[in-house]
């Protein structure tokens, strides 16, 4: 957003010069782009790699590996597409799922509301006519499109990846440049495999440290979205790295790179290591035998050069963490669980003391009252943040024996894969003696799509990435937090401290 | 897309801070097959617009007389925030907006803006200040945005906007940017022969 900044022109040249100067590479090496003694970031390699032209005074032309389309966005680039007699120009580079608006009661039975059920009907009909893979209800491998393409080994190191959801974000994890957008360009993509684009800034988040007992990676990005701000990050492609970011697995580095997009940035990236190989190599369609070792050899390479330069910082020492929650109505406005409802009258400027106040009343919240202890009325566990095999495992833990406080707790796995790995270690049957619904995957309560939505009024902590005004239904009042803070409050019925039921 | 060169209009003024897209199109309004205008004039601001019983909110800007017919949405940073639904500015643009002034936006939003001839125009933050008071002052004020100068002017002020010099042509001629793709279609090809 920022192409007219001018500091943003000078920034990339200007820093690559100071480290050609400091290792003593002369200015010839400069002009060529990918040549020796230019130091590069991961975002840097996989933006040139997949840089098809770019002419003086236009955008880039950006290569897609791969395209995911979801039921919600897709339906008006095919009719984009139609009404200019194109065709999909690469359909083995795309791949649908139907997952925002599909029932997770009985998704096989056709949609009580004929618009969602018009809309599924498109996704299948655009897509076998487009001879596009959809992974469909019986096909036992649908999901969220951010669950199944990481599962199915179709997300790899080093692809540029996009879809029409803005937490396609989520493949960074693999140290993929992965990115939402429109659907405009969901028509450009679907008729030339190719995005306009300009360069993003680099911006390193730091975090090190080991993370305290009852802290995820999801109290990890909550903690950098409260000190970067909702627009922290943007015109940023962010680079998570640090002690932290290694330790976590390849589940927890995708609730990382996921809610990226919370701080405006345009994606987020972890550069691929042992636990990214480990992770890929028995997956379906990664490659297989002496390719994959091959392929390992080039992910490795990925990896931010020695003494490349970021245009920003920011730090976090994950040592000090404690699990996160947001008292607001926007994905930055986190404070650990100990911490009270803080003063809007505190925040820096009018603007923000606004949007506070605004936020606090919609809430129902007062400055000064602690968060633990606040009722809850529904709990969900779910959304391309939160509904992977490790996050429901974390749950089942704290739920096993015990009986939720809460009106309702939704557990919507992530996708098929995932509800089958829960059934047959037995999860399910946690969830359900513990009172909660166990529904078929998709995206559900995160943003009540399909009819699972919290009552007006009543509060929900939720494990997906925004807390919006009506975003889990009108009137909705949402508190974000992990699995295990999620699980804690459940058995509380009230705003928990997870570290309560796991000492 | 239609030609945006120069244009007058009046505004309307929200000045509240990271208006998410959430806020701007409601997610139960987003199911449609095909661009449905009706339907997202109806959802545009909704829930800031209307009570939950359907009835307006009188206080709300879009409701009042004075800003009937406004097309040019003045607001606060980081406008767009969120969800990447292109659905919200196609419900600005459903709705008679042409223009959206502000300090910043949110990337995906600036980007189906501009994919749509809803034109963005990021200007400074005093320059904001400055069209807010003149408008709270008279709130018909005319205000003109010239995309060729890159200005917005109003009596007793102006302002200047960046925009990427292939943006900008784009409006002005009424440009597709897939065109663009699409000539390039052989590029394409030999970059996809070299992998």
């Amino acid at each position: 957003m920022r192409d007219d900044d001018p500091e943003r022109r000078s920034a990339a040249p200007m820093t690559r010069r100071r480290f050609c100067e400091a290792v003593g590479v002369g200015a010839a090496a400069l002009a060529l782009p990918g040549c020796g003694g230019r130091a590069r970031t991961l975002y840097d390699k996989i933006w040139d790699a997949h840089r098809v032209l770019e002419e003086p005074g236009y955008p880039a032309v950006l290569y897609v590996d791969l395209h995911l389309l979801q039921d919600n966005t897709s339906s008006p680039a095919f009719h984009g597409l139609r009404r200019r007699g194109l065709s999909v120009r690469r359909p083995e580079r795309t791949i649908a799922t139907i997952d925002h608006t599909l029932s997770t009661t009985d998704p096989a039975r056709p949609h009580p509301d004929p618009t969602t059920r018009a809309i599924i009907e498109a996704m299948r009909a655009n897509s076998r006519g487009a001879g596009i893979r959809l992974f469909d209800i019986d096909s036992g491998q649908q999901g969220i499109s951010h669950v199944i393409a990481p599962e199915l080994g179709l997300t790899q190191p080093g692809m540029t990846i996009v879809c029409a959801d803005s937490h396609t974000s989520t493949h960074g994890a693999f140290g993929a440049l992965a990115f939402g957008i429109g659907t405009t360009d969901v028509e450009r993509v679907l008729a030339t495999q190719c995005l306009l684009a300009s360069r993003s800034k680099r911006l390193e988040a730091r975090i090190d440290g080991a993370l305290p007992a009852g802290c995820t990676a999801k109290d990890v990005i909550l903690a950098l979205l409260a000190k970067l701000g909702i627009d922290g990050a943007v015109g940023h492609v962010i680079e998570y790295r640090g002690s932290a970011v290694r330790a976590l697995s390849m589940e927890g580095r995708m609730t990382l790179c996921n809610m990226t997009i919370e701080a405006g940035a345009r994606a987020g990236l972890v550069a691929p290591d042992d636990t990214t190989f480990e992770y890929l190599a028995s997956r379906e369609h990664a490659p297989r035998g002496r390719a994959f070792d091959e392929a390992v050899v080039r992910w490795r390479a990925l990896a931010t050069d020695d003494g490349a330069a970021f245009d920003t910082a920011v730090h976090l020492d994950a040592s000090a963490l404690e699990p996160m929650v947001t008292w607001g109505t926007d994905p930055g406005t986190a404070v650990p669980i100990t911490a009270r409802v803080p003063d809007p009258a505190a925040r820096p400027g009018a603007g923000e003391r606004a949007s506070a106040r605004r936020a606090l009343a919609y809430m129902d919240l007062r400055p000064g009252e602690p968060l633990l202890g606040r009722r809850v009325d529904v709990v969900f566990l779910g959304s391309c943040t939160n509904a992977r095999l490790t996050d429901l495992r974390l749950a089942a833990a704290l739920l096993r024996g015990r009986r939720i406080q809460v009106k309702r707790m939704l557990v919507v796995p992530g996708s098929q894969q995932v509800k089958r790995a829960c059934e047959a270690e037995g999860l399910h049957r946690v969830f359900l003696d513990a009172g909660c619904e166990w529904r078929a995957p998709g995206c559900s309560m995160c943003m009540a799509l399909n009819g699972d939505e919290v009552a007006p009024g009543q509060y929900c902590v939720s494990t997906s990435n925004r807390n919006f005004e009506g975003r889990q239904g009108p009137g909705a009042r949402t508190f974000l937090a992990s699995p295990l803070t999620a699980a804690a409050s459940a058995l509380t019925g009230a705003l928990e401290d997870p570290r309560r039921w796991t000492r | 897309m239609d030609a945006l060169i120069r244009f007058t209009g009046t505004v309307l003024p929200l000045p509240a801070r990271d208006i998410n897209n959430d806020v701007v199109v409601p997610g139960r309004f987003l199911k449609m097959i095909d661009r449905d205008d009706a339907r997202l004039r109806l959802a545009l601001f909704h829930d800031w617009r209307f009570f939950e019983d359907g009835r307006p909110r009188p206080e709300f800007p879009m409701n009042r007389p004075e800003h009937q017919g406004a097309t040019i949405l003045l607001t606060g940073a980081n406008f767009g925030c969120g969800s990447g639904r292109e659905k919200a500015p196609w419900a600005l643009l459903a709705s008679g907006f042409r223009a959206v002034i502000s300090t910043s936006f949110a990337e995906i939003f600036r980007s189906n803006a501009l994919n749509n001839g809803l034109l963005p125009v990021t200007v400074a933050a005093r320059a904001a200040r400055a069209l807010l008071a003149a408008v709270t002052k008279e709130p018909g004020l005319e205000v003109t945005i010239d995309l060729p100068a890159q200005e917005v002017r109003w009596r007793g002020g102006r302002a200047s906007f960046p925009i990427d010099s292939f943006s900008k042509r784009c409006l002005v001629r009424g440009w597709d940017p897939l065109d663009y793709l699409l000539w390039h279609a052989g590029a394409i090809s030999r970059f996809e022969r070299t992998r």
